[in-house]
């Protein structure tokens, strides 16, 4: 945007004085004129963006090499201290473990889902409205109602899951209690939740497909199974990027459900680098330290987009 | 009455009899308050607020419920530091450190003023006193004060052939009857389990009971030590290892805190430990005859005190100290803290509220409403030291790992006190 501004400004002035050479002067009020109103238009969003986003940022990053004793006292310069701390906080490295297991086992399987779910209820069958409100309600439904929900379906004697496998005669696991499965029942719920959200946005973009290419491959005798690999999923590619980077994203922000469901336990089995974030701050009360998570958090966002933005996005089609 | 509509009430009144000056001398008061056990909790205390209003039409309380105790002193403490006017909150007896730290609160002795206010400070249990007290001033005042009891099914007990007016009071009776009260079906499966002692949420609250049942302490009052890794603690450890592995009358691994009142509601084990705010819930919802009993105990009984204190803020006038102090005053008053006590199951919280006839009434009706004062004798603090939070969790997480069996009672136990021994450091 900012790039092309000159640009446009060069073009508005060549068309409204035509051949003749501006005066510098009113070259320079355009200009500064131009500009100030281009600025007037960014400001709502960018005082926003600055007030929430920018200046926090930059103070989390000040916070991260000061430390004091606590917030009643000033706080001084440490230098990388905070650092060498984290480096050796063994809850550290557990938490960023679970955090790449969470986000490998959710984000793929929620994409898949959701363009299955996407193709079915694209198809030419009966009911598809109630079909797709079906799979849609999971993302109306907050986080904190759904973990509830959910904490009573994982619970090991009363719930939903385990009664439903004493019927066939298996004791189930004790789902939430259990440092083996603690992180995958977590997994189950968020792609439960996920999925049908995904799920909309590839139905948007299937519907924006033209039928001849499925029409001209049919004449040319292709299996569905073809049409999908050489047709669908690679117009799909922009929402896939799209999803993807969304997916990845939310594996590292949302962790309302830990609140409910296990509080990161048991033994941080579950702990997710946000939620860790959260303890630091608001139950350690050690702001400091939660600033240097707060930084690494951010260079992980930062870095996974980077790469998503320059590897991926080479190899799409944009139409 | 909310205060938005007392406000354009007085407004309203003020404008109509030709006054000009907008304020009368009211004062408005913000408090925060939590609740841990779930239920209609938050319908009691605005039932209370409201009374206080009435009574005291010259102060205005905006009370707002904040969800559990940790959640509590995040709210409140964010509205400190933002600038939003809280002049009091009830929070976790044991954030007394971490609030003192922050330099939030101001001792009680500091505010009261008469010969009557200094008597109403010491008219409450010393047991409940002990998280409050810091530096020989009191800082906190007991209000949604509990200890952890343990209710059983006696439904249950006749059926398993045991006298359901005998409840276990030792550690081997315990794990005795815990057998007995173990059913399986014809496949081996557990349909009913002897006892559940919950292990998330405040798994070092009901470590604190097993310790004190040991004859030994977590930490020491000043909360600048820690003594996880003493041998009695261990013990205890191994010992509510065992009740999973050895003894099998729980399930092993974690046990949930928040789903385990319905556990025991719907007959899926037979014996639980919970905290007393509990009482009154399950009293409304079990469909079978019920007990309530003091916890066992080893060498002695015992239980930790747990709960909440109202704390008042040092950022406040000293007319909203004043009528901070009132409300307090109020909401502990005798027949305040016997309503409450018998709305919920939390105890009076100090002999007084025993003496009411509210409380006297319902005691004989309901016996187990005494439970948790009559252990009160055999309490001892909840763990409460410096960097509170942190010290907690490494206490947390020794726990679930030895119920989990990924370590041993021993290594969990001298790992988490040398993690806290190294967090303490800087305050000894």
């Amino acid at each position: 945007m900012l790039k092309n501004r000159p640009h446009q400004h060069c073009v508005a002035t060549s068309k409204s004085l035509g051949p003749v050479q501006p005066a510098p002067i009113t070259e320079f009020i355009m200009l500064k004129h131009f500009n100030l109103k281009a600025w007037l238009l960014l400001l709502p969003a960018l005082s926003l963006l600055i007030a929430f986003t920018h200046w926090p940022t930059i103070k989390s990053f000040w916070r991260s090499v000061t430390w004091a004793r606590s917030d009643a006292a000033p706080a001084k310069f440490v230098g990388l201290e905070n650092y060498e701390i984290l480096l050796e906080d063994p809850v550290f490295w557990t938490v960023l473990e679970n955090n790449f297991w969470y986000a490998l086992g959710t984000v793929p399987t929620s994409i898949a889902l959701a363009i299955m779910m996407a193709l079915w209820v694209n198809s030419k069958i009966r009911f598809t409205g109630l079909l797709r409100l079906a799979f849609f309600t999971p993302t109306i439904l907050p986080m904190i109602t759904v973990a509830n929900i959910w904490l009573f379906f994982y619970s090991p004697n009363i719930g939903l899951f385990n009664q439903l496998l004493a019927m066939i005669g298996i004791t189930g696991p004790n789902w939430l209690g259990d440092p083996d499965i603690a992180l995958s029942s977590l997994m189950i719920m968020t792609v439960w939740k996920e999925a049908g959200f995904f799920m909309i946005f590839y139905l948007a973009a299937l519907q924006t497909l033209s039928p001849e290419l499925f029409d001209a491959a049919k004449v040319e005798g292709a299996s569905a199974w073809r049409m999908f690999r050489k047709i669908t999923f690679p117009l799909l590619m922009p929402t896939t990027l799209f999803v993807l980077i969304n997916a990845l994203l939310n594996a590292f922000k949302l962790v309302d459900h830990l609140f409910i469901l296990t509080k990161g336990g048991p033994n941080n089995a579950s702990n997710l680098l946000l939620y860790y974030i959260y303890e630091t701050a608001f139950s350690f009360l050690d702001s400091y330290y939660a600033a240097t998570l707060t930084v690494i958090m951010l260079l992980i966002l930062a870095i996974t987009a980077l790469v998503q933005m320059l590897l991926i996005d080479r190899k799409i089609h944009y139409r | 009455m909310n205060k938005f509509s007392k406000c354009l009430a007085t407004a309203g009144i003020a404008s109509i009899l030709g006054i000009s000056t907008v304020a009368s001398a009211d004062t408005d008061l913000t408090m925060y308050y939590p609740v841990a056990v779930g239920g209609s909790l938050t319908k009691i205390v605005d039932g209370m607020i409201e009374d206080f209003e009435s009574k005291n039409p010259d102060i205005n309380v905006d009370a707002i419920y904040a969800g559990n105790y940790n959640d509590a002193r995040v709210k409140a403490l964010a509205a400190l530091q933002s600038g939003q006017p809280a002049q009091l909150s009830v929070m976790f007896s044991i954030d007394i450190h971490a609030l003192r730290n922050l330099d939030a609160i101001v001792a009680f002795d500091d505010v009261v003023s008469t010969d009557a206010e200094r008597k109403w400070l010491n008219s409450f249990y010393p047991a409940l006193m002990e998280n409050g007290k810091a530096d020989g001033k009191t800082w906190g005042v007991p209000f949604q004060r509990s200890t952890i009891v343990m209710y059983y099914n006696k439904d249950m007990f006749r059926a398993a052939g045991l006298d359901p007016e005998k409840p276990p009071t030792t550690w081997a009776e315990f794990a005795e009857m815990g057998k007995k009260l173990v059913k399986k079906d014809s496949s081996g499966n557990v349909e009913q389990w002897g006892a559940m002692i919950p292990s998330t949420g405040y798994p070092y609250w009901m470590f604190g009971a097993l310790t004190k049942q040991n004859s030994e302490v977590l930490m020491n009052q000043a909360g600048t030590e820690t003594y996880f890794d003493k041998p009695g603690v261990i013990e205890a450890l191994e010992y509510w290892q065992d009740l999973g592995n050895k003894h099998a009358i729980m399930p092993s691994g974690v046990i949930e805190w928040g789903t385990l009142r319905q556990n025991f509601l719907d007959g899926k084990t037979a014996i639980m430990w919970h905290s007393t705010g509990n009482l009154t819930t399950v009293k409304n919802k079990a469909s079978f005859d019920f007990g309530v009993a003091k916890l066992p105990g080893n060498t002695e009984l015992g239980s930790p005190t747990g709960g909440g204190n109202f704390y008042i803020f040092k950022k406040s006038s000293a007319e909203e100290k004043a009528a901070a102090l009132k409300l307090v005053k109020f909401m502990t008053s005798p027949e305040q803290a016997a309503h409450w006590s018998k709305a919920t199951g939390y105890m009076g919280v100090g002999p007084g509220a025993y003496e009411t006839d509210t409380l006297k009434a319902y005691v004989k009706e309901f016996p187990p409403a005494a439970v948790a004062r009559d252990q009160l004798t055999h309490a001892t603090a909840e763990l409460s030291t410096h960097e509170a939070g942190r010290v907690r969790k490494f206490l947390d997480d020794a726990i679930q790992a030895a119920l989990t069996g990924q370590m041993s009672a021993k290594e969990a136990m001298t790992d988490a006190q040398k993690q806290a021994t190294s967090t303490l450091r800087r305050y000894q």
